[in-house]
């Protein structure tokens, strides 16, 4: 529904350049709520507004419903009506609502359907209708500012179907709002996704809100997208940051001579007594570091860190048993052993500056 | 001078000033607000950007905003006769008056509109709106309660211009004050003349800031530069505001709202 290829934006300002994306290549499936998550700066805003070219990229190509935008748009800075009207059919929601103090509710919601040049009965029609659907039908004529938070988020979100759109974007819709005001607005953005059909992608930088509705997921780092999936796919891959940072769990290995284990659980692994049989089978006791469970678009996942007594080469029968139950394991970054190597190892580097200092 | 023989004079002095105030500021908006949104959209990012006419008309407008607006009134005899036929008279005044008012409140446009937030104007890029649009729909009406305000100071500096119109015989009250009442030396007639005035520009204030108040009160914004409103306003707008979020969010956005998405 979505896709950029080898999308690339380059700042220039007073001589200085910021590369904010770097060859991007994202696809969106239709129908499906993809969220993009990423530290700030790492390029995610500018990466949503070059899909409806608000923001021109630099390079690269944006297809949106299968008409490539940037061919659309020619040369110039302005916004010819063959970009409009396409434009016309991709929602828009934004952090700050974004919405015309000077005008009520149900004009904000009409006020696209102006710009389609759609006729002032019919407009208050439709106008009414959406309302309807986000649940505001009886703040039509109030201003925006006699709103909450919340409430003016439905209206931004009405106001963005407006135009019957295939695609919704939305950049950090919720993020000035509070976690159960944002559970609200996320459970209305996933009813419309089912509902409508509608292709959501939406930036955030929430972890809670990719697990709540989105079905895949990607993670940008410095303009780029260093990772991109199904949920499910993202957290079965071995060695996955976005995995990490959905379920992190804590926890340091209680001493040297200990391997440390990531164990993700998904589906129908996650209701086996997986942990209990390794430790029967093996006669071993496991100690849990740290675990995190949740439901992800309907299915049962978890993340836990365990840690096994011994070396890693005397766990590697039991780390192949859990393999062999169809668990996604990895043997901890933050490993023990590696660690107290490489502390041992900088130990007499760190005493020769030390002495050099003196 | 008698009551009896003032008020004939202070009547033809009153339509004098406000058949030039009136023109002048009418001529003075047709001018300067497309003046004030062109600098707005042609600066740099602008959605007309064009740095050239921009900077153009810039230096256009601050020039026009320096001149002493007696010495732009003498300087313009010529001009005014070539437009309206004659270079003395109230109907010569309006255009000296149109002329000096007209990048004083371009500017007053220009920052009117700066303040509106450009999300909205995003917002309506978004939806496939052109500059038309975000001009007609998005910059006027957000900027209206501003805009009104500077109007409103557009008014009462014309006011006080128009006593200088006498330069070039457009009479008025303030033209009466200097003439008959100090360079005559009647003490009565110039204080009752400048009362008028006083009186005259305290309405215009007052007016102004009603309308920008309900426009405000409407929409939950209140411009700066309203002297009315920033003197008596701060008090009441907090008063009104504060309790609202707490009574409202919470039913609101709480389980009702979610209940309401989960069915809608
Ligand atoms: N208009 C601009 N001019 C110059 N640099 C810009 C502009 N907009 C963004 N940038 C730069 O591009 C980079 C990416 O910015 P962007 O806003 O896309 O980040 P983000 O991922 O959305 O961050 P956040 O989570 O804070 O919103 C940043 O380094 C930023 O400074
Ligand atoms: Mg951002």
């Amino acid at each position: 529904m979505i896709t950029t290829t080898g999308l690339t934006k380059v700042y220039r300002s007073r001589g200085r350049e910021v590369t904010a994306l770097d060859g991007v290549d994202l696809h969106v499936r239709e129908g499906e709520v993809f969220g993009v998550v990423g530290q700030s700066g790492a390029g995610k805003s500018t990466l949503i507004r070059c899909v409806n070219l608000l923001e021109r990229p630099s390079s690269g190509t944006v297809t949106v419903a299968g008409t490539d935008l940037t061919a659309l748009a020619g040369n110039g800075q302005r916004a010819n009506a063959a970009l409009r009207r396409a434009r016309s059919r991709i929602g828009m929601v934004f952090q700050h609502f974004n919405l015309l103090s000077s005008r009520t509710v149900q004009g904000n919601v009409e006020l696209p359907l102006e710009i389609l040049g759609v006729s002032g009965k019919e407009r208050s029609r439709k106008a009414i209708e959406l309302l309807g659907l986000v649940g505001l039908a009886d703040k039509a004529k109030s201003y925006p500012a006699q709103l909450s938070g919340g409430q003016k988020q439905r209206v931004g979100i009405a106001r963005a179907l407006a135009g019957d759109p295939k695609v919704l974007l939305s950049d950090e819709a919720t993020s000035a709002l509070d976690p159960e005001t944002t559970r609200s607005i996320l459970q209305l953005l996933r009813d419309l996704n089912q509902q409508l059909g509608l292709t959501v992608l939406l930036i955030t930088h929430e972890m809670d809100v990719v697990k709540t509705v989105c079905d895949s997921a990607a993670l940008m780092k410095d303009g780029r997208v260093v990772e991109t999936g199904t949920v499910s796919e993202v957290l079965a891959t071995p060695g996955s940051e976005l995995a990490r940072e959905l379920f992190p769990v804590g926890g340091e290995a209680s001493g040297a001579d200990r391997t440390v284990v990531d164990v993700t659980f998904l589906g129908e692994t996650a209701s086996q007594p997986v942990i209990s049989q390794l430790s029967r089978t093996y006669n071993i006791d496991i100690s849990i570091l740290g675990a995190a469970m949740d439901t992800v678009g309907g299915r049962q996942v978890g993340r836990m860190r365990i840690e096994l007594p011994g070396p890693f080469e005397e766990n590697v029968v039991p780390i192949g048993f859990l393999r062999e139950q169809g668990l996604n394991v990895e043997i901890a970054p933050t490993g023990t052993v590696p660690t107290a190597a490489g502390a041992a190892a900088l130990a007499p580097a760190a005493a020769l500056v030390k002495e050099g200092a003196k | 001078m008698t009551w009896s023989e003032m008020w004939p004079e202070l009547n033809t002095a009153g339509l004098d000033t406000l058949y030039m105030v009136w023109w002048s500021t009418v001529y003075a908006v047709l001018a300067g607000l497309p003046l004030g949104v062109l600098l707005v959209l042609t600066d740099r990012g602008g959605q007309l950007q064009n740095i050239v006419v921009n900077k153009t008309v810039g230096a256009v407008v601050n020039i026009g905003r320096s001149l002493p607006f007696i010495i732009l009134i003498v300087a313009l005899i010529p001009f005014s006769r070539f437009v309206v036929g004659t270079s003395i008279g109230p109907t010569a005044a309006v255009v000296a008056l149109a002329i000096g008012a007209t990048p004083f409140f371009a500017r007053l446009v220009e920052t009117a509109i700066r303040e509106v937030d450009g999300g909205l104007v995003e917002a309506v890029q978004s939806m496939g709106g052109g500059t038309w649009t975000i001009v007609f729909k998005v910059l006027l009406p957000q900027a209206l309660p501003s805009l009104i305000a500077g109007l409103t100071t557009t008014i009462i500096t014309l006011i006080s211009y128009s006593a200088m119109a006498g330069a070039v015989g457009g009479g008025g009250l303030g033209n009466l004050a200097i003439v008959n009442g100090y360079q005559r030396s009647d003490d009565r007639l110039m204080l009752v003349t400048v009362v008028l005035l006083v009186v005259v520009v305290t309405i215009v204030q007052f007016i102004g800031d009603v309308v920008v108040r309900i426009i405000g009160r409407r929409t939950g914004t209140v411009p700066a530069g309203s002297s009315w409103l920033r003197r008596r306003g701060p008090r009441k707008p907090i008063a009104e505001l504060a309790p609202r979020p707490a009574a409202e969010v919470a039913p609101g956005d709480g389980p009702t709202a979610s209940a309401r998405a989960g069915t809608g």
